[in-house]
């Protein structure tokens, strides 16, 4: 799970209306139609913009607000290879990992729009093409990464009979706790 | 108290609840699969839990006792997008015998608790953000995304991450003019909106006592606006009393260890605040109402689940007693539930309210975003909700403006057609009861 493309660089605090409203959302079903209208009500003409494998970048409390899983869906749908920001929205995060989007939690400060990044998602890493700098975020859990090389949970699910978070639980079980930082869960 | 193997740490609320559910001690930082006392999955979002339920391959729900369908996101049922999501909704409960809540009966997060639903130490899982408000009834509720539902209405198990903890500690009592809305205001003002994100929130201190439930709904509510999992709060009395009738004595009221690790803690004056309001375009961007008063207003929104409460609906009546809804502004007020509506249309509310130029709402998530099929502003237009989320484009139109605030701000304003700090309009002996 290695992307590289042009960047789109958005602030803090983008929320789930500003991906896709919720009126948007109800009326169009479809998420390829609703790609249509992702962020327009922050950058207007934005989903015409979106070339397939561009990354979107972000600053911090990325994907705030409602629950809707639309928002990773129709930003999915728009073509976005992958989302890098400062952080993520508990729900958010857990909703694009659900649907297969893969996201990495990295320092996107100073990044500019249309810069060229390649994000290495497993490893948490994020590199400058223009001078090579790379940027060290935090990793997903294995049961995650597990779930997005997957594409997702219901794909996960169906492949395996199982939902993928029931070996780390087996290995909590066992008193392993997991160090508060170095990974992050929702 | 929940006593594991080996060294036994103090422990957080929200590390009590989940080492229950969880059926060993847990703490902050571990991944946890803990079992679910409550599903809820509502009207508002795409694709539908169902849809993903039979993604899943899933047959019949864990347990048709312990999920629950409420229609509230479009309780006008205003499009055929509305009608088609409500109709698949009906028939999948009718088909798995689960309970479902008709447009009009109210917002899940109301409706449930007061039909007993929701009890201390529940874990209840929401499709909906602002299931932090189940918090209030110290339940720990938080909102996930439409798989999460499914597997959960699946398996009826979901995982965690053990959340820090921040404390609150609430002091004195709120003054005049001043309600739980404007307090739970000054806190995501100060924590800001990513202040408590991934964390519970945990609200403690000698200011909790003088607190209803539906005023402890509110701040738990907002706490989603800060970024929190989840928002806890003690159980004593007052939440006792309030559930007896509705629950009976079920659940198991816990409290936090003392030496329980915080990795902060902050405290709350009630006594101290004054009317706040959040202004464009950020729940967060909080003020006095006085730095934004004099702005002229179009709309005026009380009700969704912050705030759509008998006694929100009573002091709105109270503000606008002998007056009346300034020309050209909008003043939609909506009850929480068919509980609230009918308390008030027998207290005489609903009458005062229409006698002053209000427009009563659906029962429902009415007036809180666009798709809710109500209170469209035009372009250039300014609104003052007592809602939650002030977003660009919120309530359906990006070019209108939308300010936050309690209800009784919300109808002075109202009555004016400005911004107004409702303390002119309430005696100085009237606080919050």
């Amino acid at each position: 799970m290695k992307f590289r493309g042009r960047a789109w660089v958005f602030g803090d605090d983008v929320n789930t209306d500003y991906i896709i409203s919720a009126a948007r959302k109800e009326a169009v079903r479809d998420p390829r139609e609703a790609a249509r209208h992702l962020m327009e009500d922050i950058r207007p003409g934005f989903a015409a913009l979106v070339a397939p494998g561009d990354i979107l970048v972000a600053g911090s409390n990325f994907g705030c607000g409602s629950s809707r899983e639309a928002a990773p869906v129709v930003i999915q749908a728009a073509g976005i290879a992958c989302v890098a920001a400062r952080s993520f929205a508990r729900i958010f995060y857990r909703n694009a990992v659900n649907v297969g989007l893969p996201l990495v939690e990295v320092d996107t400060r100073g990044l500019e729009d249309g810069e060229e990044v390649e994000v290495d998602v497993p490893r948490a890493t994020l590199t400058r093409l223009r001078d090579g700098s790379v940027r060290r975020g935090l990793t997903l859990p294995p049961f995650m990464l597990a779930m997005l090389a997957e594409g997702g949970l219901v794909a996960y699910y169906r492949r395996h009979g199982r939902l993928p978070w029931e070996d780390a639980d087996a290995a909590d079980a066992r008193g392993a706790a997991r160090p508060a930082g170095g990974e992050r869960l929702a | 108290m929940t006593r594991g193997r080996g060294a036994e740490r103090p422990q957080t609320l929200a590390e009590k609840i989940l080492s229950r559910r969880a059926g060993r001690p847990v703490y902050a930082g571990e991944t946890v699969t803990a079992a679910v006392d409550l599903v809820i999955a509502h009207d508002g979002n795409r694709p539908q839990a169902l849809d993903v339920f039979r993604e899943l391959g899933a047959e019949r729900v864990f347990d048709p006792g312990r999920v629950k369908f409420v229609i509230d996101h479009a309780p006008a049922t205003h499009n055929r997008a509305a009608a088609e999501v409500h109709r698949e909704m009906r028939a999948f409960a009718a088909a798995q015998g689960i309970e479902l809540f008709e447009a009009g009966e109210g917002i899940c997060h109301q409706v449930l608790p007061e039909r007993g639903h929701v009890v201390p130490g529940d874990v209840v899982l929401g499709t909906d953000s602002h299931t932090t408000t189940h918090g209030a009834f110290q339940a720990f509720g938080t909102g996930v995304g439409t798989t999460d539902l499914a597997v959960a209405m699946m398996s009826g198990r979901t995982w965690f991450r053990v959340p820090e903890t921040i404390r609150v500690e609430l002091y004195g009592r709120l003054g005049p003019g001043a309600f739980a809305k404007d307090a739970a205001l000054w806190l995501l003002g100060h924590l800001g909106a990513n202040g408590a994100t991934y964390r519970a929130i945990e609200f403690g201190g000698p200011g909790v006592a003088g607190l209803g439930v539906g005023e402890r709904m509110t701040f738990a509510n907002l706490a989603m606006e800060m970024g929190a999992k989840v928002a806890l709060f003690p159980c004593d009395e007052v939440l006792r009393d309030w559930l007896r009738p509705r629950a009976g004595e079920r659940g198991e009221a816990l409290a936090p260890d003392p030496g329980a690790p915080y990795v902060a803690e902050v405290a709350l004056d009630l006594g101290e605040i004054e009317p706040m309001l959040a202004a464009p375009h950020q729940p967060d961007n909080v003020h006095p109402v006085a730095a934004f008063a004099g702005a002229p207003i179009d709309e005026a929104i009380v009700g969704t689940c912050v705030n759509g409460r008998l006694e929100d609906l009573e002091v709105v009546a109270r503000v606008l007693a002998g007056r009346r809804v300034a020309p050209g502004v909008r003043l939609i007020v909506t009850p929480a539930s068919r509980e609230v509506y009918l308390r008030a249309a027998r207290a005489g509310i609903l009458a005062a309210l229409a006698e002053a130029g209000a427009t009563v709402g659906i029962p429902g998530c009415t007036g809180c975003t666009g798709a809710s099929g109500c209170g469209v502003p035009g372009d250039g237009e300014r609104v003052v909700s007592a809602g939650n989320r002030n977003f660009r484009g919120r309530l359906g139109n990006p070019k209108a403006e939308i300010f936050l605030a309690s209800p009784a701000t919300v109808a002075a304003s109202a009555v004016t057609g400005r911004i107004t700090d409702p303390r002119a309009f309430l005696g100085r002996k009237e606080g919050v009861a």
